[in-house]
């Protein structure tokens, strides 16, 4: 199935279960009492969006010095730093090290990257055992699906199907305890971080200027990933980047707010080689590997380059009408919601994806959310005129030859108002039917009468 | 030629088309002009008073938001006091710390077993430990959080391993704000920075489970704060 189609088919779908809507509706008040409780403490929450972006669009337009001042600072200091223009190539060279430390078993925090290139699948076909540790990301792990959301990659489900996967896979004894579900994947998961031979992370920031990696999270899995084994990989795109280290103290907080709703995340650790010497303990080797995968074409798009800006906090899936309701699988891209709608067609291809700019409401909702400030509804819009002028639909290339013959015509137009309404009169029979010649859009909506009497035809009589 | 070059190659090109700057749409200049540094991020960030009273007020609500137990003492002699009730409570038999004038004057007084991370340990024998003791750079009072790094804390896994983290603090390491924090951070380690810096803001958390929080994910269930 083509993805326009395939996308439409499940959208259908999931509107009409209002078990997730429920569900999602449920999550998504908690997160939003939370966020604006964070956000008002903020002196100047706007201020701090107008410097977030900038502070991301002084790193993306100078993306090379960053890049190059990044990867000088951790090689100097120990660190590997790996270069992948395609997904493709940056699976071989973790493959490569993997293979070359003879290592078997692998365990991850969570990387969105990761998803991008399909890592877990190209590991899994080698034989190597990999385990997502973030505790989201292991129940969708477990159930050999993608992350519903970025950042709450199980929200779609409820602690009664979490209990009965649990028991399935792991054979726990059921519980409808939240606290009791964690601590049974805390116990797996522990023994697997003293066994595992390679810790593999993502990153949300790379500092150009201290040559670090940032990592935020709640859980304390992507420190265990950076303490314990001896070999550590991180994925990160190109456009991860910010000029300083003091950029976080502004970034980090923000990232949070809009990301969780908290004011601060539990852990934002930064990570700058590997073991140093004097330290106790960390990795003997760091590996850091930096993915374009087309992040170039979408940077050279001058329009809409601030798409890179991007720190995918997830705002604006939270706060989106279509992602809520058709929910984040519909989309079948490893970025859903708004920022996914506007950066899939660069990454996966214009044509192919173009339908995903078309399921919006242009209500502008992620646009103010979004704190670095990406003009997201309107990059929905360049999407749509791009498409359209790359490949003209034909059906709208007729249509419109042919409204423009009529309203040439003063007694062509005249008279065909006159054959509509007469022919209104009728359609109630065919209405929401495939003979509906408007079908598209009765389906599901009403068609609104043509008026009685033209605005022409009301001034003649009123004078 | 390779990746590297490449990849910088095709950014280079894609550069030579401008972008409009953030917020003026349609304004296309190649470099920002006045706001570049983030120099004024204390302006806009929560706002928090100067005096210690105000730090230690600010901190101590953040810490029970963050169900973090913090405990502003007036002596070592306190700080000892305190966790003796706490090892007695929860009935530690094995404690993790590292070389430290704070640590190891604690670690003297409780009369435990412990497992030294300084000169490299054995996990499993650091995870069976019922609490893990460090130091720390600062205490941040906007955020309730700890900021320490490899080399203040006793390594990366000390803090994170063990089911509960205990940190000593001096009353001075209090600092007011992230900016200040950050400030501390290059006063301090300047150009040869540890290989792995924190910020702990709570006890670990997870939300992920019907957005239902659970203390304890995969890091320390408690973590208790002492400022001397």
């Amino acid at each position: 199935m083509k993805p326009a189609q395939q996308f439409k088919t499940q959208a259908t779908v999931m509107t009409h279960d209002l078990h997730h809507r429920e569900l999602i509706h449920t999550a998504l008040s908690k997160y939003e009492a939370v966020r604006d409780q964070s956000k008002a403490a903020y002196q100047d929450w706007q201020a701090a969006r107008q410097a977030a972006a900038e502070a991301k669009w002084e790193a993306v337009n100078h993306l090379d010095e960053y890049l190059v001042e990044f990867s000088n600072k951790l090689e100097a200091r120990g660190t590997k730093v790996h270069w992948a223009s395609t997904g493709l190539q940056a699976k071989e060279i973790i493959l490569g090290i993997i293979r070359e430390k003879k290592a078997r078993s692998i365990v991850k925090s969570k990387a969105m990257t990761s998803e991008e290139i399909h890592l877990n699948e190209a590991l899994a076909e080698e034989g190597f055992e990999v385990v997502e540790s973030d505790l989201g990301e292991f129940i969708v792990q477990l159930r050999k699906e993608p992350p519903y959301h970025i950042v709450f990659p199980a929200m779609h489900l409820t602690r009664g199907e979490i209990s009965e996967l649990f028991a399935r896979e792991l054979g726990s004894a059921p519980t409808q305890s939240p606290e009791e579900l964690t601590m049974i994947a805390r116990r797996v998961l522990r023994q697997k971080y003293i066994r595992a031979d390679i810790g593999f992370t993502g990153a949300n920031f790379a500092v150009a200027e201290t040559g670090m990696i940032s990592i935020t999270e709640n859980e304390g899995n992507a420190r265990l990933t950076a303490a314990l084994p001896k070999v550590m990989i991180s994925l990160l795109g190109i456009e991860k980047v910010v000029p300083r280290l003091e950029d976080l103290a502004l970034l980090l907080p923000m990232l949070s707010t809009i990301g969780t709703g908290q004011p601060l995340t539990c852990y934002n650790s930064f990570y700058g080689g590997p073991r140093q010497p004097g330290e106790p303990d960390g990795p003997d080797e760091f590996h850091v590997v930096l993915l374009d995968n087309r992040r170039t074409e979408l940077l050279a798009d001058g329009e809409q380059r601030d798409a890179l800006h991007c720190i995918r906090c997830g705002g604006c899936l939270n706060v989106c009408p279509i992602f809520r309701n058709v929910g984040g699988h519909t989309y079948h891209t490893t970025y859903s919601g708004p920022i996914g709608s506007v950066i899939t067609p660069h990454l996966r291809g214009l044509q192919e994806w173009k339908h995903l700019s078309f399921a919006s409401s242009l209500c502008g909702a992620c646009t103010e959310t979004c704190p670095v400030k990406i003009n997201l509804h309107h990059h929905l819009l360049h999407n749509r005129r791009n498409a359209a002028r790359q490949k003209p639909s034909m059906f709208e290339k007729v249509a419109f030859k042919l409204f423009a013959f009529v309203i040439n015509r003063p007694s062509l137009y005249r008279s065909s108002k006159r054959a509509g309404r007469l022919l209104q009169i009728f359609h109630p029979l065919v209405k929401g039917t495939r003979f509906d010649p408007a079908y598209a859009w009765t389906k599901t909506r009403d068609l609104p009468p043509i008026a009685r009497q033209t605005f022409k035809e009301y001034w003649r009589q009123r004078s | 030629m390779n990746e590297r070059e490449l990849i910088l190659g095709r950014i280079r090109e894609a550069l030579k088309v401008p972008a409009p700057l953030p917020g003026h749409h349609g304004d296309e200049r190649s470099s920002l002009t006045s706001a570049t540094v983030p120099t004024q991020v204390r302006q806009w960030l929560p706002a928090i008073g100067e005096s210690f009273a105000d730090r230690v007020k600010a901190f101590r609500r953040k810490c029970s938001e963050l169900k973090a137990d913090f405990h502003a003492l007036d002596s070592e002699g306190d700080c000892v006091k305190l966790l003796t009730d706490v090892r007695d409570r929860e009935q530690w038999k094995r404690l993790g710390a590292h070389r430290g004038d704070l640590t190891d004057f604690v670690c003297s007084r409780l009369g435990l077993p412990i497992c030294n991370t300084d000169k490299g340990y054995d996990v499993a024998g650091l995870e069976s430990c019922d609490a893990g003791l460090t130091e720390c750079d600062a205490l941040v009072a906007q955020t309730g959080s700890v900021l320490l790094t490899s080399r203040s804390a006793g390594g990366r896994a000390l803090s994170v391993l063990p089911p509960h983290h205990v940190v000593l603090a001096r009353r001075e390491q209090l600092v007011r704000d992230l900016p200040e924090a950050f400030a501390v951070l290059k006063k301090k380690y300047g150009s040869n920075y540890p290989s792995f810096i924190s910020f702990i803001t709570g006890p670990s958390r997870t939300g992920d489970i019907e957005r239902i929080l659970v203390l304890g994910a995969h890091g320390p269930k408690k973590l208790t704060i002492c400022c001397f």
